[in-house]
């Protein structure tokens, strides 16, 4: 555990020593409060017209009308961004030549992975973090729910870890940090419409497609559903890819 | 305190190391000897448990290096032959961050800094970035990071390798200086730096090997190696002309004029020193001397490199 730190350590300290880190929080802000300050103008007109419209106030609903959108829309962000996070993990490594000094120490696959993992899921955590206060403001001036608040974030947070689980499988296969990041950007991507083809399929087609798309398992979360099925979904498809990525280093050592 | 025994490592269908075999004892400081591509790299790749081995055996302080890898990797201390630095962290940042991998308990950490940095002569520059400092810095980096845990063996891949003199001579003295607290092996190309810095070396070439031994033993089994024996002569009369001389007689392989000596060569299971000396005084080229004609190391070296002496 102590090494698993080590590692994580260093790598949150080198985020912050390129200008990697500073540039992938300050993107993902702007972004953030653009997709966010959009969100609330659009309820902002809505509530105007249910002002005159008794029907429509029913409807008002800031989880839904602001927090939800705003979170499927960053998902598409995250799937351009988060790459950017893990492409140099293992890939500079290689280049720079330091993977044979983390090889040649007393540190275990599992070790070397999971740090370099544990390193970008905390840089995710902090985004999500300082994400968190535009959703301070609507309890503000209005009083949203804070579960499906909350599951929200966790939708968000395992739909980026996802992400980065790929992202970082295709770090250790390269050397390039281009492969590296723009490989996940479109396998992520494709895993993300699965639903789009789903729509237009039946039967079996349909539930197997349903089942391996982001997007089905995250609406459920922004709408405050806690359903085990998407929670195990994310972990496994996690799993699945530091696995490989373990294997993949691994496999120095059957060459 | 390091030992390989048949060492075989294939890529494929290349054979980048055969059935090495070699010993190491315990404070020496060893040379592993050989032209580019000679499989040095690997062999220490597989020492440090970077590679693993297609056959053979090897042990590091009493660790197998294929069933005891970790007890193995805290052994050992290595530099390998890009040195592994990350160019964004300062020098004592770097140094910290393997101390941490290599498991030095916190409370010892700052000490066994503060060491390296001193017998490395890096306190000049240790708030500075790493890709900042130049070469002959980064070098010292990296035999810094190699000793930080105080390991009992250091394994040196190329240490001098693209320095200029002066930082050569500084590292080489670094090197010596590690004697006897540390069993210390470095592979070079270049034969000074194992007759200058080591007690022995080990000469491969195509990934066997051809030699080892301690210096003494070396030029010694590398002389009787040779298949060629030969005298120098020095004679009064110009050298150029005596040498047209010496080629007539029969066995004589090669005559060459080297200044003012006369370099002649014959295959050693004969001795023609009788004829030679005869041809000199009836000529009356002026016989000043006459002396056995042994390949120093310099040369055998070259030989070896060129294919030239067997196993």
């Amino acid at each position: 555990m102590r090494n698993l730190w080590s590692i994580a350590k260093k790598e949150l300290g080198l985020y912050f020593r390129s200008p990697v880190g500073y540039v992938v929080f300050f993107i993902f802000l702007l972004i953030w409060g653009f997709f966010f300050i959009s969100a609330i103008r659009w309820f902002n007109d809505y509530s105007l017209q249910a002002a005159q419209n008794p029907y429509y106030a029913q409807q008002l609903n800031i989880n839904q009308m602001v927090l939800a959108p705003t979170f499927q829309n960053i998902t598409i962000f995250f799937l351009l961004l988060l790459p950017a996070l893990t492409m140099r993990l293992f890939a500079e490594e290689k280049k720079l030549g330091t993977d044979e000094l983390l090889y040649t120490s007393p540190l275990s696959v599992a070790q070397i992975v999971g740090g370099k993992y544990l390193a970008s899921l905390i840089m995710l955590l902090v985004m999500l973090a300082l994400s968190a206060v535009s959703c301070l403001f609507t309890f503000l001036y209005g009083n949203p729910e804070i579960a499906p608040l909350l599951l929200g974030y966790l939708g968000l947070f395992l739909m980026g870890a996802a992400f980065m689980a790929v992202g970082l499988f295709f770090s250790s296969l390269t050397e390039s940090q281009v492969v590296a990041v723009i490989v996940p950007m479109g396998l992520n991507l494709m895993l993300y419409i699965l639903s789009w083809a789903a729509s237009s399929a039946s039967g079996l087609r349909k539930d197997v497609l349903d089942y391996l798309s982001f997007l089905q398992h995250f609406d459920g979360l922004t709408r405050g559903i806690l359903d085990t099925k998407d929670i195990v979904y994310f972990l496994s498809f996690c799993f699945f890819w530091l696995f490989l990525t373990h294997s993949v280093i691994q496999s120095r050592r059957w060459r | 305190m390091i030992e390989v025994q048949d060492l075989t490592k294939k890529y494929g269908e290349l054979t980048a190391v055969r059935n090495l075999s070699f010993k190491v004892e315990q404070g020496k400081i060893w040379g592993l000897l050989g032209p580019n591509a000679a499989g040095k790299t690997t062999t220490m790749r597989i020492l440090t448990g970077y590679l693993p081995a297609t056959e053979g055996k090897a042990s590091v302080a009493g660790f197998d290096v294929f069933e005891q890898p970790n007890e193995v990797k805290k052994a050992i201390g290595y530099l390998p032959e890009v040195v592994p630095l990350y160019p964004e962290m300062t020098v004592a940042g770097f140094l910290g961050f393997v101390a941490e991998i290599k498991q030095i308990p916190a409370a010892k950490r700052k000490a066994a800094i503060d060491r390296v940095l001193k017998s490395a002569t890096l306190e000049d520059v240790k708030g500075r970035l790493i890709k900042n400092i130049s070469r002959g810095y980064k070098q010292r980096v990296g035999i810094a990071q190699a000793m930080i845990h105080d390991p009992q063996v250091l394994i040196l891949d190329e240490p001098t390798i693209g320095l200029d003199p002066a930082q050569i001579k500084e590292i080489r003295e670094l090197i010596r200086s590690l004697r006897g607290e540390h069993t210390i092996m470095l592979s070079t190309h270049i034969l000074p730096e194992v007759t200058q810095v080591c007690d022995g070396a080990v000469i491969i070439n195509e990934g066997r090997l051809m030699a080892s031994g301690s210096l003494g033993e070396l030029t010694a089994t590398l002389q009787a190696r040779d298949k060629k024996g030969g005298v120098v002569l020095r004679v009064r009369r110009d050298a150029a002309e005596a040498v047209g001389l010496f080629r007539q007689i029969p066995g004589v392989e090669s005559a060459v004029a080297e200044a003012d000596e006369v370099r002649l060569e014959w295959s050693r299971d004969r001795d023609l020193r009788d004829e030679v000396a005869r041809l000199a005084v009836d000529q009356r080229l002026g016989l000043l001397e006459m002396r056995p004609a042994a390949l120093n190391m310099e040369e055998l070296y070259m030989k070896i490199v060129s294919g030239g002496l067997g196993q």
